[in-house]
This record gives structure tokens, sequence and C-alpha cells, in this order.
């Protein structure tokens, strides 16, 4: 599998390190009644077959942390963005 | 004919004669053979023992599917075991030993094993031995792994070199025989980028093994035509003796290149093996098919072989397989054997057809239609045959064909599954994707004019197809066999397992009806050869068994490798000190000259302690604690992690990252801080200073360094990537070291340019930029571990062994010390400072006594989780010391704590001892351990077990702070 950083290229996955589902955000509040958003956001995941954003840090390469878009079926990587334009791209929606 | 060597013909070069050893005897070859063609040339057909019933057994294939003839290649720390004598190439002064006998090949002690044979029917492995369960260790596994062994691994290091490398092309092509050079033809004269690799030594595929006509020459003249057009082109590369043994995401191939495999020793620079990762941007199968055994009593007795195997041994071996053959066959295959065979004048005494009827020319040779073979009569080498009617034949060797698998598995390495043809009686390619394709007879296609048409197509990747050569065909039929019921001896459907015909209904029978469970209830299809020969018979009874389709019972999961990869091929270079670098810290040299012992930390190399004359280490290292404590010690500290934060959100940065707070940090001080993993549980501590409004220095435990790092660009990528602030690792760029006791200060203050190092000038916990030596910049912190009065120097790394060479000359007149990692350890527990064993991924900042540190003031990582009830329950084990009620006691690190009187268990136990250490300040063992609600529990007796040496012992508990409660020793 490569991965298309989008700083250094196509690289070979070896160079990258995944850290899991890019879906959750960190919650902005510190109000105890937001526990449950904590919650979800420390320890629950979904485990889709197919379509899935996921945090990659190009640990061996740019140390850019990454968010690719691949199938967890086929491995088929459909996009990688930067987590920085991720979260902005998040901010806007 | 001289032997069994053909007089005429064969691609070997008969001007070149080489010598050899099997199992200690002295053969000859010629160059082109095999190991296989050499020892069928010279009449031996015996060539290894089978795994369970160690029957005798011959050659079967001529190629890479061979389940029978291994051997152990080489000898010495070359030697390889369960190499296929059908892929080694033949050279002078070859050493093979054949495997699975015991005292010898020919007499072999574990044969008694078929006569035991009801107990090794299917499962046995799950029915037998299993009572009583101590018999297992001790006898029944050492027992079955003497007699039941394949080859033995050397135990020297490989000598040989491996490598690793990259291809990229446009289109990678598996296979060279018709199909795989028409495609690699079209692609290759549109200027497409093209690999082609064959696992064979030479290329040409099955051209090079059958007689067939293209373009009006012979099939070999025409290959080699091609493969001398490809050759000139600069955009091809070829690549014989490689196997491609996976595809995995992407279109990536993984590859063995057997560079030297062929040669007595490889030269000291070339690799024996190299290990490829083709990126190809397509891919063509064009692998052909595998000839199928069929499943009859005998069908293991050396002579017994694949017809496609005999003709190649005669074809392109000039190797004769008998001098009287019998052919049995379900389809046309064996009649072209009987003809070739009969073209090379060896006799053929008949061809035994399945099938009530057939059409294809059997150039004169008795044929038996409908026949049936049910026994094959001999030992260690076939006499003759027995037919289901009760005629026997007599016979030195047999051809057998049950039809032709397409070798699919390649295709089916991402999970897809292929589908049954019952047109071809075989498993056919389903689409993958357009990425990589099947042609010729690996799709299905088995007249050599459909290869020559489907692999042109296959490779036209732009323009026109290339002129398709005109060819003769050889007619295709096949009526399925797959087991002859009537059989009298044993009828074999895996060889390298010893799985039989019975086995399988037997396996369905008790209820391992799937193929999946079936496979591992009878072991086919689990050998080095992954069933290559038997799986499609062993789907093809138990469907019989089962009353389902060939689709229904469907393929087990084709997995890599396709031939099995040494480990050698896999390490490739990264063996020895290339597996992981050595990472040695600035004062490296410093520490030797010190006579430093070293002991591993991850990759880095740390002074652990100092010895002098015959000292053990826990002498060595409570002399440097005293000498510390009481005049001066200089210790390395340089792995510690360094990490350099700039900008103008930096502070703010920091506040996030650590639980306490650093925006409120003067510049010119360093402060303690603790981070925090998002649940809430201490992730990492350590001292970060500010130099500057927007400059800090962040340091981390040595553990911790790396993932410290990627966790802060996590943080600031994923979840702030608007704070203005810039980091980057400095570890490697300062040499660091804690200069620690009483004459700390007076031994600083002689290697400082014009700086007085007064209490005023630099406090506890200053942290200053200075200048040492006169001139070189540092920078110096007053910071302790150890609980004394202590600095940290920071050097540029390149300067750190003549720094600390300076210090201890200042120091000399104050008898300073070297002092290593054991020291310190002592002197952080004398001090009760939390480490590794209690920064243990557990605990809180609450169990480590440094709750106070959790800032309400602002958000930080953790900062939510760690506030849940279960993480601030007073009950929970928090940190404390303890100490032996009895003095000359020893206290060992993972001891349980119990209440005073209670006998050990789960439910009555406190916790456990996470540090000890030998206080040569207090003359006794005294440690830090984790004690639920510790912290009211400061003068308890409580029970120390240890359960490993089970033996226990009283222990008091106390505050973690073992030495010098009130701090005196830091400001002296
Ligand atoms: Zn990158």
């Amino acid at each position: 599998m490569r991965i298309n950083c989008p700083h250094c290229g196509t690289r070979p996955v070896e160079e990258f390190t995944f850290n899991g589902d890019a879906s959750v955000q960190r919650p902005a509040s510190n109000d105890p009644k937001t526990m449950d958003q904590w919650f979800d956001y420390v320890y629950l995941r979904d485990n889709p077959k197919g379509r899935f954003d996921e945090y990659v840090h190009h640990s061996s390469g740019c140390r850019a942390w990454l968010v690719v878009t691949r199938d967890t079926q086929t491995h088929e990587v459909f996009g990688v963005v930067t987590a920085r334009d991720h979260a902005k791209k998040r901010v806007k929606a | 004919m001289t032997g069994f060597r053909l007089a005429k013909g064969g691609l070997v070069d008969r001007s070149t004669a080489l010598n050899f050893q099997f199992d200690g005897k002295v053969f000859s070859g010629l160059a082109g053979d095999t190991l296989a063609s050499a020892l069928i040339a010279n009449d031996v057909h015996l060539m290894g023992r089978s795994f369970k019933y160690h029957r005798p057994r011959g050659v079967i294939s001529a190629g890479s599917s061979e389940p029978n003839a291994l051997v152990e290649l080489r000898e010495g720390p070359r030697k390889e075991a369960n190499t296929r004598a059908t892929m080694i190439e033949l050279y002078d002064g070859l050493v093979a030993k054949s495997q699975n006998r015991w005292p010898s090949l020919d007499l072999d002690v574990g044969a008694l094993n078929s006569i035991v044979s009801a107990m090794f029917v299917a499962g046995f492995y799950y029915k037998t031995f299993m009572w009583p369960k101590s018999f297992w260790e001790k006898i029944y596994e050492p027992i079955i792994r003497k007699a039941a062994g394949l080859g033995v691994a050397s135990k020297e290091a490989d000598p040989d070199k491996y490598e690793k490398a990259y291809a990229h092309c446009d289109l990678m092509v598996v296979g060279s025989g018709p199909t795989g050079l028409m495609a690699a033809l079209a692609a290759a004269r549109s200027g497409a980028r093209v690999i082609l690799a064959d696992e064979s030594a030479a290329l040409g595929g099955s051209l090079l093994n059958e007689n067939e006509e293209i373009g009006g020459q012979s099939g070999g003249d025409w290959a080699a035509g091609v493969i001398a057009e490809l050759a000139s082109m600069s955009n091809v590369t070829l690549m014989p003796r490689t196997t491609i043994f996976g595809w995995y995401d992407d279109n990536i191939f993984g590859a063995v290149e057997r560079v030297n495999d062929h040669v007595l020793e490889p030269s000291p620079y070339e690799p024996r093996q190299r290990y490829w990762r083709i990126m190809a941007k397509r891919a063509v199968m064009a692998a052909g098919a595998e000839e199928r055994p069929i499943v009859f009593g005998g069908n293991d007795v050396p002579g017994v072989m694949l017809a496609f195997a005999m003709r190649t041994y005669a074809n392109r071996y000039a190797a004769a397989a008998g001098k009287s053959v019998v052919v049995f066959t379900n389809n046309n295959s064996g009649y072209r054997t009987a003809r070739d065979m009969k073209a090379h004048g060896v006799h053929v005494e008949a061809i035994i057809d399945s099938r009530k009827e057939s059409l294809a020319d059997a150039s004169g040779v008795r044929v038996l239609r409908g026949g049936m073979i049910t026994n094959v009569t001999g030992g260690k080498r076939v006499t003759g045959v027995e037919l289901a009617d009760h005629r026997g034949i007599s016979c030195d060797a047999v051809a057998m064909s049950g039809g032709w698998s397409p070798i699919v598995n390649l295709m089916y390495h991402r999970g897809a599954k292929p589908k049954w043809d019952e047109r071809i009686a075989g498993f056919v390619p389903t689409n993958v994707g357009e990425a990589f394709v099947a042609a010729g007879s690996a799709a299905g296609k088995m007249l050599l004019s459909e290869c020559l048409a489907d692999g042109a197509r296959a490779g036209t990747l732009k323009g026109k197809t290339p002129a398709i050569p005109k060819c003769r065909d050889e007619a295709f039929a096949v009526t399925p066999l797959w087991w002859v019921k009537g059989s009298a001896g044993k009828a074999f459907v895996d060889y390298q397992n010893d799985s039989t015909a019975k086995d399988l209904p037997l396996a369905a029978q008790e209820g391992y009806r799937d193929i999946e469970l079936a496979k591992r209830y009878t072991t086919a299809g689990m050998a080095t050869d992954q069933g290559k020969l038997g799986n499609v018979n062993a789907i093809a009874i138990l469907a019989e068994a089962t009353g389902r389709t060939m689709d229904q019972v469907g393929t087990t999961t084709f997995r890599p490798y396709y031939t099995p990869v040494s480990f050698g091929a896999i390490a490739g270079p990264f063996v020895g000190h290339h597996f992981q670098p050595v990472r040695k810290t600035p004062l490296h040299e410093w520490a030797e000259e010190q006579g430093a012992v070293f002991v591993e930390t991850g990759l880095w190399m740390r002074s652990s302690w100092f010895p002098q004359k015959r000292e053990d280490w826990l002498a060595s290292a409570s002399r440097e604690v005293l000498a510390t404590r009481e005049r001066v010690g200089l210790c390395d500290v340089s792995t510690l992690g360094k990490i350099d934060v700039q900008g103008n959100d930096a502070a703010e940065f920091l506040n996030r990252l650590y639980c306490n707070t650093f925006s409120t940090l003067d510049v010119g001080k360093a402060r303690y801080g603790l981070m925090l993993r998002e649940d809430g549980i201490v992730f990492d501590d350590g001292t970060t200073s500010r130099l500057a409004a927007d400059h800090f220095l962040m340091t981390t435990t040595t553990a911790n360094a790396a993932r410290v790092m990627s966790h802060m660009e996590f943080c600031h990528q994923a979840h702030w990537h608007d704070l203005d602030v810039q980091y980057v690792s400095v570890t490697e760029q300062w040499a660091q070291m804690a200069i620690a006791g009483p004459k700390a200060r007076t031994t600083l203050q002689k290697i400082v340019d014009g700086a007085t190092l007064d209490d005023a000038s630099f406090p506890y916990l200053a942290a200053k930029e200075i200048s040492i030596l006169g001139g070189m910049t540092a920078r110096l912190f007053r910071i302790s571990f150890s609980g004394e009065h202590a600095y940290e120097l920071a050097v540029p790394a390149d300067y750190g062994n003549m720094v600390a060479r300076s210090i201890m000359q200042a120091g000399e007149e104050f008898g300073i010390t070297p002092y290593g990692i054991e020291a310190l350890s002592i002197m952080r527990i004398e001090k009760g400072h939390v480490a590794g064993g209690e920064l243990n991924g557990t605990t809180t900042a609450g169990d480590l006594g440094l709750g106070k540190m959790m800032s309400s003031k602002k958000d930080y990582i953790g900062r939510m989780m760690a506030a849940r009830e279960g993480l601030m329950d007073k009950n929970r084990q928090s940190v404390v010391g303890i100490r032996p009620s009895d003095a000359r006691d020893k206290i060992r690190a993972g001891s349980h704590l119990l209440k005073k009187d209670d006998a050990p268990s789960m439910a009555a136990d406190q916790g456990y001892i996470s540090s000890v250490a030998w206080s040569p300040m207090l003359n006794m063992w005294l440690g830090l351990a984790l004690l639920a609600n510790g912290r009211e529990r400061h003068g308890e007796v409580v029970k120390i077990f240890d359960g490993v040496r089970n033996i226990h012992m009283y222990g008091v508990i106390c505050d973690p702070m073992h030495y010098d409660r009130e701090n005196k020793k830091l400001h002296v």
C-alpha cells in the first residue's frame, strides 16, 4: 500500500503510522455536563466496512498528520489531506 | 540410451558434466539439469520419506509444486532445509541430503507408522496423545518431533548477503510461457516499461518442456526469438529465477530473485537472494496451469509422477523416468506423454484412460478405455500396476494426469475467490479488477493458440495488438476422476502431509464439512506446498461426501507466499547491528574512559555503573551514591528527550499539553511538568524551562521522547492548528550532564565564564544560557533528580566528551565521581521521585501524589476524563514508601502487599511494590509501592508476599521520601 502525502508525494506505507478514526472531534467544552461527548470522543469508535477517514502520521517522512480516506475492505485510497486542512474544513462545515 | 539419460535431445549441455552428492553418494549430471532430473537420469527415484507414515517417496512434479522431493541443500551454515529438488539447478559440488528418515533413506524405522496407521487417521493430532496431559510435553511431543519433522535448519549464522530492492513498471507479466511472452511483447513494442518474471532458471515456460510448433518453428526456437527481442529493448526487464510470491494493496507484488542459489558459493559482491517489491500499474497473470494427480492406491510409490513432469524430464532434461511406462489419465495430457516417451524410445505399456471414449492420438500405444488403476506394486520403486478388472501390468514408471488447475493463487491474495468451470474441470479466475488480469491457461484457456492470442490481448496497453503467429493445437478434453474408490492401497490426496482419500469423508462425517475446517482436520493442503497439486482433489472428494457442488464447497483461502520464502530474504541486509541502530550518547567516549558498564535502554547505550577494581554493580552504585551525596558526582543524562518549542503561542501550547500551567513560568526558570493522556492517566513527565517569552525547552523521559513528539504534532495539527508555535526534537543536538552533590557548585564555578553561581543569580530552578570554558555557549539548569544541590549542564553534542573531562578535572580536588543510572535510580527512590515503575500507564496524577498539579483554570489534554469518579476514588492505589520491618530483609519489586494478617489471594490484594533499591544512606532495602488508599496508611505494617519465590515478610508503609524529607540538601 502507498500513501500520497501532500508534502512528500507517494510513499510506501511503512513510513506512516496509523492512529485510528478521524471522524471524531475533541469537544470544546470542559463543562461536566458534556461528559457524554467526552466519553464518545475518547472511547467510542465505529468500525465501518468501506469508506473510512483515518489519522495517519507521516512519522518517517515530513512528520505531518494526515487524514487518509480509504476503503477498509479493499484498501483503496480515495484521498489524502493534512489533518490541519481537515480540521479547518470541519470548522467551516 | 545409456542408463536413464536419453541419447539425444533436451536442453542440457552434454559437454559439461557436473559432480554432485546425494546422501553421501557421488553422482554425475549435466549443466542444465535440476537435482531431480539428474537423480532421475541416475535412476534414483527414492528421494525422501513422507511426513507421517515415512513412506518412500519419489519426485511427483517438475516444478515448484513438488510435495515429495524435499531435500536439505548444502551443508554447514549454508544448509537450507525443505528445498525442492525440482527447483534446484545442478552445479558442480552440490551436496544434498534426503529428509524424514532415520537411520537412512533406505531403511527407515518410522515406516512402522504405516503399520499402525489406524492411529494416524484424520484429526489424529486432536484425538491421539490427549491423555494423560502431563505426557504431552515430556513424552509425546519430543518423540513426534524427532520422528516426524521435515528438514533440519542450520544452527549457524548464514554467511551470505541478502538484498531488498524496489521496481516500478507499466506492466508486470507473471510467467514467461506462450501467454507471458506475447503479453510482454505487446506491451514492450508500445514503449511501456515491462517486467517479465519467471520462477524458472530459463525463460520460455512450457515451451521449454513441450513439443510445440509456432510460426513454422519449434516452440523453443520461437520463444528464444521473442526473448532475444525483449532482451534488446531498454524498456524491458527480464527476471528469470524470480518467484512472484504475493499480490498486495495498490498492485504491489512481492518477489524473490534467486541470484546465486545456482552456484556453489555466491561471489562476495553479490547477494544470494534479492527481495523485490514491484509496483506495477498493471499486471498479467500468465503462470499457466498445474497438472493434478489422480487419487488411486499407491499413487505415491516412487516412479509414479505427473504425466507432464514425465515428458518434461524427457523433453527438457533428456532423462527417462523409466524403461517401461504406464500412463493413467482422464484427459488428453496422458496421450501426449505417451507419444513423447515413445518418440524418445521409451517403451509405453499402455494408456489407462478412465474415460469410456476419447479421440486423442495414442500414436499406436495400447489404450485401455474406462480403465482404473487400483494399486501400484513395488515399495521403493514401481514394479507394476493392478487394474480394477484385476489385470496386472508390469512397468517401472507410471505417468498420471487428473486434469489441469489454472494457477490462480496470486489473484486471490486480496480476498476474492475463483469459480468452478465444468468445461475444463478447474477453478478459474473471476474479475479482480483491471489492474491484474489472468490470461492463457491461468485463465482457463487450454489451447496454445488461445494462449498466444490471450497474452497479446492482455499485454496491449495502447495501440494495435501484435500479429499472432500460427501454431499447432493439442486438443483439450477432460472428464473428472477424483478418486478410484476400489483402490487397494493407500490413495494420497496430499502427499506431503500424508492425507488420504478416506480422511476427507471421515472429516465430513465428524462434522468438519466446511473446507477450511476439513483442511485443518485432515491437514490436507497445509504442508509447505500448500496443496498446489492436491487441493482440487480434496475439494471434489469433500463435495461428493457432502452432496455439494465444487462451488458450494469452494476453495480454501489463498495467502502469500506462493512458495516458501527464506528468512534471509525477508530480513534482507537488516541483521545483527543493522537490525536496529545503536544510539551512543555524546558522552559515550568519556564514559568508556571512566570504565562504564553500559546497558541498552531502547536503542540507547547508557552508562549503568562505573566499577572500580572488582566491584559488583551494587558495590559500585552504592559507592557512587555515597560520593555524590557527600562530595560531587557527574552523570550523563543526554538520553532525556529534549524538544525546543518556540512561537507566540508556545506558552499556551504547553498549558494545553501539561496538566499544570506554564504560561506563568518566569523567563530563566524551570518547572516540573506532568502530561496526561486524553483518558486522564499520566503519560509523561519532565522539566521544562523558559529561555525567552516565546521560547521553551521541554524535556521528556528517555522512553517517551518519540511518543511525546508525535503527540505534540497530533495535538497541534489535528486539534489546535491555529496556535502559532513551532517545535523540533533537539535530543541529539545537546549533550546533557548532571552535576550533583554538596561540591557541585564549587566544581562548576571553576569552568563558568564570568558569572557567579550564587543563590541570588542562580537560585533553585534557574535555567539560563551561560558561557563556559572561555567562550562556549551552554545552558545551565539548577534542577535535581538526586535530591542534592545539583545542576544539569547542556552543551552542543560534539563538545560533550570534552566538557565532561573538564568537569572531572575541575572536581578532582573534591573527589568527583562519575555515576550511572543505577546510582541515579537509587537516589530517586531514596527521594521518592516517581519514574517508570510508577508512571506505568495505569496511574493518575492523584495516585502519584501529584494531584494538586492539575489546574482547574484551563483546558488540557486529559482534564475531563481525569475527573471521572473512578479516577478520583480515595481507595485507588497510590504511591507510598515501603521498608522491610526487619532491616535485614530484602524486599523485591513486584511483590504484592496484603494486610498484616491476610493470606494471599486476589481478593485480599492491597497493591504491589513498584520500585526497590538498596539504600547506602539508610543501609537497608527500601522501595516505592502502589497501595490502596496508601496516603492514609503511613506507619501501617503490611505483609509483603513474593509469589515467585512463595515467601513473605513484613514491611512498614511510609512517606515516599525516605531520605532528607526537608529537602535541606537541595540548598546546601
Ligand atoms: Zn510527508
